[in-house]
């Protein structure tokens, strides 16, 4: 378990400091993938090296697995480190080594036998399916390989915790997902905790249980992943929610079919779980006399269930209408109605 | 042929030359590597934001090596006569020219070193910290291999420069190719004997850059 209580961390001297942290309490389950989303500069950055000590709360203390990291220091901290291991946005690797010496370099440091670092790099190599590529320098990989290299070299040590350190961001879209994929499987198989930090939301619907918002070094809103894509409270996680529900084109296309249908009324649902496979808008469409025009429709997969959205117009009689919305509100449905 | 062109050249005194230059160039460019690679890493590590940051240590050793690198190194070996009669017990012969060699080329590669250092990617010393590595190991496994096409061709450039200074030094007598250029050469109007030291010298500075380059070359895998 990770537990943060009270960190507070500023940099600089007092009259100039800037708080890169404020006043964060956080509660990390075992075994959870845990996701911190914030903008650049929301202090997530700072936040996940309190976790393995690269950085000192200024306030404030810091425990993972028992042991508390806030207040230790030299061997103690270097051994406990080994057991915090953590990737990079841009890799940082080291490119005098082939791939099989950048894995086995964290068991040098741990002082692991030649023979048993060789046996244990291979393994590695196979889990994230890099075999063959082992004599290669990383300067010969592709940004996804090197990731993968990064994760191997990671989990050398058999860490309690992973630390990803915006760890897609400099990946495509499609290598993402593999990456994605890959910290999946490594979580089940594996058990242990990974804690990332992110500013893409997309990576917070695929692979976390738990999230975290940052805003201005506070934690603003945590809770479940699915909770908080069905109601985000804070503006700033409805603004990260809009990232994978509401593409751009939805936002044009809604301001258009305002100019179109100065009448219409344009409603937002939010169907969770089973809601999704429930037949909600036919039941509506049957029982009120109105028109309905689908704008959008969005279904996101997410560690907890299912989470869609959809965009309609409705036009017509403005009580049956009124009704109408009334109705979807009895059904569970979330209902959010955009002003003219 | 060769006597009618170069009648006053002695090729054994020459090679006793050549031999000399090349010893005392070997020996100061390994002793200044050694000390220039420690005044740089001391350098890098005491400045702020760095594992031993520490101001004055790091104000210190800048002042000294900016005071050594910037003395004409003439002036420098006059300067240390005293130093170097005292620890070699001369101040004639390639062994005395040894202290002035090394005390002017180790602060000026120590500077060097500074910069190789400098432009290794901050995340991957990050990264070694993350994985729980001592400051020596940091050191040998991360600063020196992540930098050492740097180091090279930094230590090549010094090497050049110590042919130089060699050269300079056979003025007061160090012997070698300078000595006997300056000399045997220029001091007895023997011109075929200033022009073969020179071409020498040529040779061995074209074979050390040579070298330098490909061992960079074979190193650098980025």
């Amino acid at each position: 378990m990770i537990q943060l209580s009270n960190v507070n961390k500023r940099f600089g001297t007092s009259s100039t400091a800037i708080t890169a942290v404020d006043g964060v309490n956080l509660t990390i389950q075992e075994g959870k993938i845990y996701g911190i989303i914030g903008y650049s500069g929301a202090g997530k950055s700072t936040l996940i090296r309190l976790l393995n000590g690269l950085e000192q709360p200024t306030e404030g203390f810091v425990e993972v697995n028992g042991r508390k990291i806030s207040s230790i220091g030299g061997r103690e901290l270097r051994q406990a480190r080994q057991k915090i291991s953590m990737i990079f946005q841009h890799f940082n690797l080291l490119w005098s080594r082939t791939v099989k010496e950048n894995i086995t370099f964290p068991l040098e440091i741990a002082g692991v036998k030649k023979a048993d670092r060789e046996r244990k790099a291979s393994e590695l190599i196979e889990l994230v399916g890099l075999a063959g590529r082992e004599n290669a320098y990383p300067s010969q990989l592709s940004g996804g390989q090197k990731q993968r290299v990064g994760i191997a070299r990671a989990l050398a040590n058999d860490p309690e915790v992973l630390l990803c350190d915006e760890a897609t961001s400099a990946l495509d879209p499609e290598t993402t997902d593999a990456i994605l994929d890959l910290l999946t499987s490594i979580n089940e198989r594996l058990g242990l905790t990974i804690v990332l930090i992110t500013h893409e939301m997309h990576v917070i619907r695929k692979i976390c249980h738990e999230v975290a918002v940052m805003e201005a070094g506070r934690v603003v809103e945590t809770g479940d992943v699915l909770q908080l894509f069905q109601s985000p409270k804070e503006p700033i996680t409805k603004r990260f929610v809009s990232q994978v529900t509401e593409p751009e084109d939805a936002k044009k296309v809604m301001s258009l079919m305002r100019q179109d249908y100065p009448d219409g009324i344009l409603v937002k649902l939010a169907f969770v779980g089973e809601r999704t496979e429930q037949p909600v808008l036919a039941s509506l469409i049957r029982e009120y006399p109105i028109d309905v025009s689908i704008l959008q429709g969005n279904i996101s997969q997410t560690r907890g269930g299912a989470y869609g959205t959809m965009i309609l117009q409705l036009t017509g009689d403005p009580e049956a209408t009124a009704k109408a919305i009334q109705y979807l509100h009895e059904q569970g449905v979330q209902s959010e109605v955009y002003e003219k | 042929m060769i006597e009618t062109y170069l009648p006053n050249v002695d090729w054994t005194k020459m090679w006793d030359a050549t031999v000399e230059t090349l010893y005392m160039t070997a020996v100061s460019t390994i002793f200044t590597f050694v000390i220039g690679l420690a005044l740089g890493i001391l350098l890098f590590l005491t400045a702020p934001g760095h594992i031993w940051a520490n101001k004055l240590v790091n104000l210190l050793t800048g002042s000294i090596v900016n005071i050594f690198r910037s003395i004409p190194f003439i002036i420098l070996i006059i300067l240390l006569i005293p130093f170097t009669k005292f620890l070699i017990g001369t101040i004639r012969g390639p062994e005395a020219a040894m202290p002035a060699l090394i005390i002017g080329a180790a602060p000026f590669y120590g500077r060097m070193v500074l910069i190789a250092l400098s432009e290794i990617d901050k995340g991957v010393l990050e990264a070694a910290r993350s994985m729980g590595a001592k400051t020596s190991t940091i050191i040998f496994k991360v600063l020196l291999p992540e930098s050492m096409p740097a180091l090279i061709s930094g230590i090549t450039v010094t090497a050049i420069a110590l042919v130089g200074y060699t050269a300079m030094a056979g003025i007061i007598g160090a012997g070698g190719l300078g000595t006997l250029a300056f000399l045997d050469g220029f001091q007895r109007n023997r011109e075929d004997v200033t022009l073969v030291s020179t071409v020498l010298i040529l040779v061995v500075v074209f074979i050390l850059q040579f070298a330098g380059d490909f061992a960079v070359k074979r190193l650098d895998k980025r």
